[in-house]
């Protein structure tokens, strides 16, 4: 009965399907014979490695990727507030605050890489588009944050990248985060030059840096 | 691998590079040029069929020239469509106007070697992997045969090639190595042996023969004889053009058209005054001699308009056109390769050429190249891919997803994406990676090409050939190679 429900889970992940991740959280719930951590790790994060793998072997596109990603979100929402009234938390990998920098509004590439720390295990707090060092770092320190996640387009916003780093350094905060930036303007060098620990060139890119600089930290 | 064969067919995208007045210029000009210069036909049966209907032929100088009316009667018994058969019938190819199918390109001599990189001459073995390779590709049609086996004597030399292809290879097989009255009937008697039967070949002709002319305005004797034997059989036989300005044609483009169908047509319709209604094709490859030095160019713009302004002449006498396209002047797959080759190709598929001729070569189709081979065929199916144009209906416009995403947000999470994501064409051997990852590795699509050329060879197995037909073949072959010895 439970290992039907599970691959069930899995599938809706894999068919990108939000409204069955949903449905098949509320069913475990309510059924009450599988418990909300075992929902996550032996059916919807199953999915999300089947397709993750799938892609890595360049057989699922990028459109896929997301859609388990926002089946997974659906799903994973559904089933918090039964987790926080047992009582128990599902272990993450570790804590991103994710923003484009200020003065900046480009989104998608961020909202990716977002979509694929969450789907990977990592609880992501996505501050959106246009965000100020202060409301980036406010929110790094508000949560305990492990890295800080910053994307921008444009050369004339990329230096918000940098100055978030001088602030940290300032207020003494800088050994504290663990500093990943990224956007279609930033090279290496740029890396290099402000003194951030991860750059990646794509989204799943991005989930194996952020991995790395976990087991640095 | 998949027996599927690649096409054009029913193009959004049209061209309008010749008008009805240029098309009725040209013609006017070219039976001009045939009337009184008049065009050479150095073959004892050519010149009596021309005689027999009412050409004046100059028996010492060979030359022929004849009334308009007798050519323009002649021509209108050439069939508008008929089909390339293939060993495998599923692969068959109909030349109805509405469809572009490639083939290997042919002939050359030398070979980069698929495994050590070196060049070299040209072998039997060549042929077979080529034959092989392009068995496993969707987008190679036919054959041509693409190298010499200079491992083979010169008298039998073509008989070879072509028992060679059929061996490697369920799809059509179009020569241009058999151009000798000898050899023309060996090919037909293995072509029949294929086919079942003189007449099964005559209705699926597993082989075609296309004959060079000899520019400006002349023939060579044996090629008219294995054409003329060819279109007795029933086998599809096209003449091609390769008049290029400057040098074997005028300067200007218009007076180079008008040289090369002068020559195809005088021949085409030699054939079909001796077999009236034998299956035909109009072929060319037009050029320039750059002006520097006389070379030879294998690509620029005017080989590109040629390009799509011989099908215009070729559907105007109603009869399928092959065209030479790809074939770069490059002496490794680069920059040039992919310009001149892209052009050219997508020129002579936006007219519809029924047949291109063809992938693999570098240096004007005399070094083969496997990963130009791969390459070219990744150039076709962009062009596959952008001759279907933009369709626009209320499931391409998706409104619903557009309101559904709104303004900022992302259109990947959207059901519609799901279901047209895989109409975008998928390339292999393009460079889209990270940067960082290029710089790691420093490879490119030709390493990819090479690879892919490859593993076809080492893991492809066609549909073998009957091992009766091949030693029927050998006989036929040995023979002959002993009537010629003594």
């Amino acid at each position: 009965m439970s290992e039907e429900l599970y691959k069930k889970m899995a599938q809706s992940i894999i068919d990108g399907d939000p409204d069955a991740s949903a449905a098949l959280a509320r069913e475990a719930i309510a059924a009450g014979i599988i418990h909300p951590l075992d929902a996550i790790t032996k059916g919807f994060v199953i999915g999300v490695n089947t397709v993750g793998d799938a892609f890595g072997r360049g057989e699922a596109f990028l459109p896929e990727l997301v859609m388990a990603g926002e089946a997974m979100k659906a799903a994973v929402a559904t089933l918090d507030p039964e987790l926080k009234r047992l009582g128990s938390e599902r272990k993450m990998l570790g804590k991103v605050v994710i923003a484009t920098v200020e003065g900046d509004i480009h989104e998608i590439g961020k909202s990716l890489v977002a979509t694929m720390l969450g789907a990977s295990g990592f609880d992501v707090h996505d501050l959106g588009v246009d965000a100020a060092p202060e409301k980036i770092i406010g929110k790094a320190l508000e949560v305990n944050a492990d890295i800080i996640a910053m994307s921008a387009l444009l050369t004339t916003t990329m230096v918000k990248q940098k100055e978030v780093i001088e602030d940290l350094e300032k207020e003494g905060l800088r050994g504290k985060f663990k500093v990943m930036v990224g956007g279609a303007p930033v090279t290496r060098d740029w890396v290099k030059t402000i003194g951030a620990d991860g750059y990646s060139e794509d989204a799943m890119g991005a989930v194996t840096v952020a991995k790395q600089l976990l087991e640095t930290k | 691998m998949s027996n599927k064969i690649k096409s054009i067919t029913n193009p959004k995208l049209k061209l309008e590079i010749l008008t009805p007045a240029d098309v009725k210029k040209i013609h006017e000009a070219t039976l001009w040029i045939i009337e009184k210069v008049g065009v050479k036909f150095p073959s004892k049966r050519a010149l009596d069929i021309w005689a027999e209907n009412g050409a004046e032929v100059d028996r010492d100088r060979k030359i022929v020239r004849v009334r308009g009316d007798v050519i323009e009667s002649a021509l209108k018994k050439c069939p508008p469509m008929y089909p390339l058969a293939a060993r495998d019938p599923s692969q068959d190819l109909s030349l109805d106007g509405n469809h572009v199918f490639v083939g290997t390109d042919g002939c050359g001599v030398e070979v980069i070697d698929i495994q050590t990189g070196q060049r070299r001459l040209s072998k039997l073995q060549d042929v077979a992997d080529i034959a092989r390779i392009a068995d496993a590709t969707e987008e190679i049609a036919f054959h041509w045969v693409p190298v010499s086996a200079q491992d083979k004597p010169p008298e039998t030399r073509g008989l070879h090639e072509v028992k060679t292809i059929w061996e490697n290879s369920t799809k059509h097989a179009q020569t241009e190595s058999i151009y000798s009255e000898h050899e023309a009937k060996a090919a037909l008697e293995m072509a029949a042996m294929i086919a079942g039967s003189k007449e099964a070949l005559r209705k699926r002709p597993v082989l075609s023969l296309m004959q060079c002319t000899a520019s400006p305005l002349g023939h060579d004797g044996g090629s008219l004889d294995a054409a003329l034997l060819a279109a007795e059989a029933g086998i599809p036989t096209g003449f091609m053009t390769m008049a290029a300005c400057l040098t074997t044609g005028p300067a200007t483009l218009a007076g180079n058209l008008a040289v090369g169908n002068a020559e195809v047509i005088a021949a085409t319709a030699l054939l079909q005054l001796a077999h009236p209604g034998a299956p035909v094709f109009y072929a060319a490859a037009q050029t320039a001699s750059d002006p520097r030095s006389g070379a030879y160019t294998g690509g620029g713009p005017e080989d590109f308009l040629f390009g799509a302004a011989t099908n215009v002449l070729a559907d105007f006498y109603n009869i399928p056109l092959s065209m030479g396209s790809f074939a770069t002047g490059a002496k490794e797959p680069n920059w040039q390769a992919g310009v001149e080759n892209s052009l050219s190709t997508f020129m002579a598929s936006i007219a519809m050429s029924d047949m291109l001729l063809g992938v693999g070569f570098l240096h004007g189709s005399r070094i083969w190249s496997f990963a130009e081979m791969m390459m070219d065929c990744e150039i076709f199916s962009i062009i596959h891919k952008v001759m279907q144009g933009i369709i626009v209906d209320d499931e391409t416009l998706a409104l619903d997803a557009i309101a559904a995403v709104g303004p900022t947000g992302h259109f990947l999470a959207q059901k519609h994406t799901r279901q047209h994501m895989r109409d975008i064409f998928l390339c292999e051997f393009m460079d889209r990676r990270p940067y960082g990852e290029w710089e790691n590795k420093k490879d490119d699509g030709r390493d990819w090409a090479l690879a892919k050329a490859r593993k076809i060879l080492a893991e492809h197995k066609p549909e073998p050939l009957d091992p009766k037909l091949s030693r029927e073949f050998d006989k036929i072959i040995e023979s002959l190679e002993n009537k010629t010895a003594a």
